[in-house]
């Protein structure tokens, strides 16, 4: 038998997939066109890169830190790759010319993201700046160096096989949704079956008591901070590939959405209680409301209203439930 | 005699904490014009009684009697309006902010306008300064001050209201010794305007400089009021000690000949305050089955040293510490747990578990490693390993998933004790391991340690029980101001008496060997 308080806390614990389903269903009564395979697919596409984002953002969410600086991590990587991919790289000195191909490219690409995400890692644990400090300082320095890189203009024209990773399909689905799904599927294991995953729980939720345990919590943080570089760096180069092209304000605000969807997910800013299907269910509810609301003709000042109200009736359930 | 105006009364409060009784129906009477002390062991109840008396507790029962008039203060503002004021035991400044703005929080003053008058704030604060001796500018913020310093403007915060009783709560603890004589010199000055003081040190010797009165509390009970020239320290203490906590004598003694542990040598400095030390020259050896009682009073440095062995600190840290005649790098409590340490610290809610996870994760937690398979942790091995634990230590909870906010203190605590036992530990130290849990738990507490020992583990058992001291340690080691001051192997001889002396921290050196 099911008590009611049994009942409830599973409502609460699929909150999120209740609300999605019920946002479907009204959708599909309002619109014809809601229903079909190819939006679906397309909803999925368009919220691939912000759950990429969301991902590493919970994680960084789950030790207490923030990372304002993807949005900006993801422009300067796209770029790179984008200009390794069609320029290499020429070194002068030693009369040397480096020509990357699509693999290569991707490879330093993401490198770079880490590394760019381990910076901010170290900044946090080392010299003990709070990480929105830490990471705001990093969305200006990783914005100037995209267009320091770039001169401000577009990379176009990078050929049919970069371009297969954000506009191709594999086995009847898209690649930015496979390359997502892959990232979500890791994401999962190595939060609910890792040390390292166990780690990130327990500073979020108690970090003294994690360091009296025994948990490096430089090593974590930073780890962290690198994950979510890196998986920036993977959003990046799905927004470069599907455009054929390296904007230099490419994502910008993209934090703000992969935090709206760690928090509707309901994961905790205070760290130490969410999870990773959380924010994917957060990422596909506003995705959903995007698309629906353009199906309805909704202008789109309105969305973005809608959105706002989204998050904060989100947290408010989430806080009436934590205070039983 | 002279005429005796009891300007405060207490009747009958009784204050209760979930799972202990912090005050039982204690009334005494404070006379104005007088300094009366309040002395008791570390948790006799006097901080409660003062956070009652200024207003921080609300829900108690019995009353208190201002000139005769009963009163229930909302808040410590109330409290404050109505004539008394507190300096707490803890610094409770704004860093950030001035002297005069930190004098004036809350009632600050304002001119025609509705502005601040900060040019009047000043000249009041200029005042008080004055009247304790301090050359300092209103204007300077308190970061900018000595802990001493900043103690004494609590002090003048606590006179501005100008109240009838003024409560200190150790306030000569963070002071020099100049300090300790101007201050000694203004409650001279309130005594005579007929005001009434409050005093609660560990200080004993103060206490004779200072005060007329004295007030026994011990275990939350009134034992005896009186005057202070009809007793002296050694019937104090003797007042003060015999808490009567049900324990049944002395157990076995496991303790070996074999030695396992050794700090030498240890010294913490206090990063607050160049050229003075937490810990000072600490030197001590533990045995194999041995179970080595810490003993001090508040501020003596006991938690301050387990935190040190255990890898805290350890940047103001000096000295060596061996495990088997082998030095240890103990940077961090990471490398401590490696080498064989386990703490269980003394808050369990703030250092010892995560709250918001269940048995299973918090036992497993230092010992992550073991539950692995290939890199992969083990569900099976984690509710193993939990389900063990909730076996062998009692632990009664619905199930390993229970999540540990949700279990009683002593249940946590013994959910604590898992995590470290998962670890193996060669040296297992205990802050405080039964604070705030019932007496059954208590008892299963001891009966654990007594079982370590017979083990073979070294223990480290800091407490400010003495019964409990006296019962569960084979040897205790007391502790005042940062130094070991005694070290007594435990025998039917040895008196609770004894212990607290030495306990006592004194401004002359003692010898108590």
């Amino acid at each position: 038998m099911i008590t009611l308080k049994q009942s409830l806390s599973y409502s609460t614990k699929f909150q999120s997939l209740i609300a999605l389903f019920v946002l479907c269903l009204v959708l599909a009564v309002l619109s014809e066109n809601f229903l079909t395979t190819a939006n679906a697919w397309n909803v999925l596409r368009q919220v691939s890169v912000n759950i990429c984002l969301s991902v590493g953002m919970t994680l960084v969410v789950l030790t207490a830190g923030i990372d304002l600086s993807v949005g900006s991590i993801l422009a300067l990587c796209g770029a790179i790759t984008a200009s390794l991919l069609k320029f290499g790289v020429e070194l002068e000195v030693l009369n040397l010319f480096i020509g990357f191909g699509s693999s290569s490219a991707i490879i330093v690409g993401i490198m770079i993201g880490a590394g760019i995400g381990w910076f901010n890692g170290w900044t946090i644990t080392k010299f003990k700046v709070p990480p929105f400090v830490a990471t705001l300082a990093m969305l200006t320095i990783a914005r100037g160096l995209t267009m320091l890189w770039t001169d401000g203009f577009p990379i176009n024209g990078l050929g049919e096989e970069f371009a297969f990773i954000g506009t191709g399909w594999l086995l009847g689905i898209p690649m930015p949704v496979w390359i997502t799904a892959v990232v979500v599927a890791l994401a999962v294991v190595l939060t609910r079956k890792t040390k390292f995953g166990r780690h990130i729980y327990a500073i979020g939720g108690n970090e003294r008591a994690a360091r009296l345990s025994g948990v490096n919590i430089k090593r974590v943080k930073t780890s962290v901070y690198a994950i979510a570089g890196a998986l920036a760096a993977v959003g990046g180069i799905i927004v470069t590939s599907r455009l054929d092209s390296a904007q230099p304000n490419a994502g910008i605000s993209y934090e703000l959405d992969a935090i709206a969807a760690v928090v509707i997910g309901g994961t905790s800013l205070s760290g130490g209680k969410g999870s990773i299907m959380g924010a994917v269910l957060g990422g596909i509810i506003i995705g959903v409301l995007n698309n629906g609301l353009v199906l309805l003709n909704v202008s789109p000042f309105w969305q973005q209203v809608v959105k706002g109200l989204v998050i904060l009736i989100a947290v408010i359930i989430d806080k009436a439930n934590s205070r039983d | 005699m002279s005429k005796e105006v009891s300007v405060l009364e207490i009747r009958e409060i009784t204050k209760k904490f979930p799972g202990v009784v912090a005050l039982n129906k204690v009334s005494f009477k404070i006379e104005a014009g007088k300094a009366t002390v309040i002395i008791g062991e570390n948790g006799a109840g006097k901080s409660t009684l003062m956070k009652i008396l200024s207003g921080v507790h609300t829900d108690y029962s019995g009353g208190i009697y201002f000139n005769g008039e009963k009163v229930c203060f909302q808040n410590t503002t109330d409290a404050e309006k109505r004539g008394i004021s507190i300096i707490h035991q803890e610094l409770n400044l704004i860093q950030n902010l001035s002297i005069y703005e930190n004098i004036f929080l809350g009632r600050e003053l304002e001119n025609a306008f509705g502005l601040m008058d900060v040019p009047k704030m000043k000249s009041e604060t200029r005042k008080l300064l004055a009247g304790l001796k301090l050359d300092l500018d209103p204007a300077m913020p308190i970061y900018k001050l000595k802990v001493g310093q900043q103690q004494m403007i609590e002090i003048a915060k606590a006179l501005s209201f100008n109240c009838k009783v003024i409560i200190m709560d150790e306030p000569t603890s963070a002071i020099s010794d100049k300090e300790v004589k101007i201050l000694f010199e203004v409650i001279e000055k309130l005594k005579a305007e007929g005001k009434a003081v409050i005093y609660i040190s560990h200080k004993l010797d103060e206490l004779f400089e200072i005060a007329e009165n004295y007030v026994v509390l011990r275990d939350g009970e009134f034992i005896e009021d009186g005057k202070i020239k009809d007793i002296d320290e050694e019937q104090l203490i003797n007042k003060m000690v015999g808490r009567q906590i049900d324990i049944s004598g002395r157990t076995e003694n496991y303790c070996s000949e074999e030695k396992l542990f050794e700090v030498s040598k240890l010294y913490l400095k206090n990063s607050m305050l160049p050229e003075s030390f937490i810990l000072k020259d600490i030197d001590f050896q533990l045995k194999k089955g041995e179970v080595l009682g810490i003993f001090g009073l508040m501020g003596a440095g006991r938690t301050e040293l387990m935190e040190t062995i255990f890898g805290l600190n350890s940047e103001h840290r000096q000295g060596k510490i061996f495990l088997n005649d082998i030095p240890l790098d103990l940077s961090s409590p990471e490398k401590a747990r490696n080498a064989g340490l386990a703490l269980v610290p003394e808050n369990r809610k703030q250092d010892g578990l995560v709250l918001g996870m269940d048995i299973k994760r918090n036992t497993s937690l230092s010992v992550l490693d073991s539950i692995s398979l290939r890199g992969f942790l083990s569900r099976n091995k984690e509710e193993n390993l939990a389900n063990s634990y909730i076996k062998k230590l009692k632990i009664k909870a619905s199930s390993s998933a229970q999540k540990v906010e949700k279990l009683s203190g002593g249940n946590q605590q013994k959910v604590v004790l898992s995590k470290w036992l998962a670890t193996n530990p060669k040296v297992l130290m205990l802050d405080e391991p039964t604070r705030g849990i019932d007496v059954n738990a208590k008892h299963e507490i001891y009966k654990l340690i007594k079982e370590f020992a017979a083990k073979g583990l070294g223990i480290i058992m800091v407490s400010s029980e003495l019964p409990e001291i006296l019962a569960v340690s084979d040897r205790v080691l007391v502790m005042a101001e940062g130094k070991i001051t005694a070290n007594f192997k435990i025998t039917n001889q040895t008196s609770e008496d004894m212990i607290l002396k030495a306990a006592i921290p004194k401004n002359k050196q003692h010898d108590y060997a």
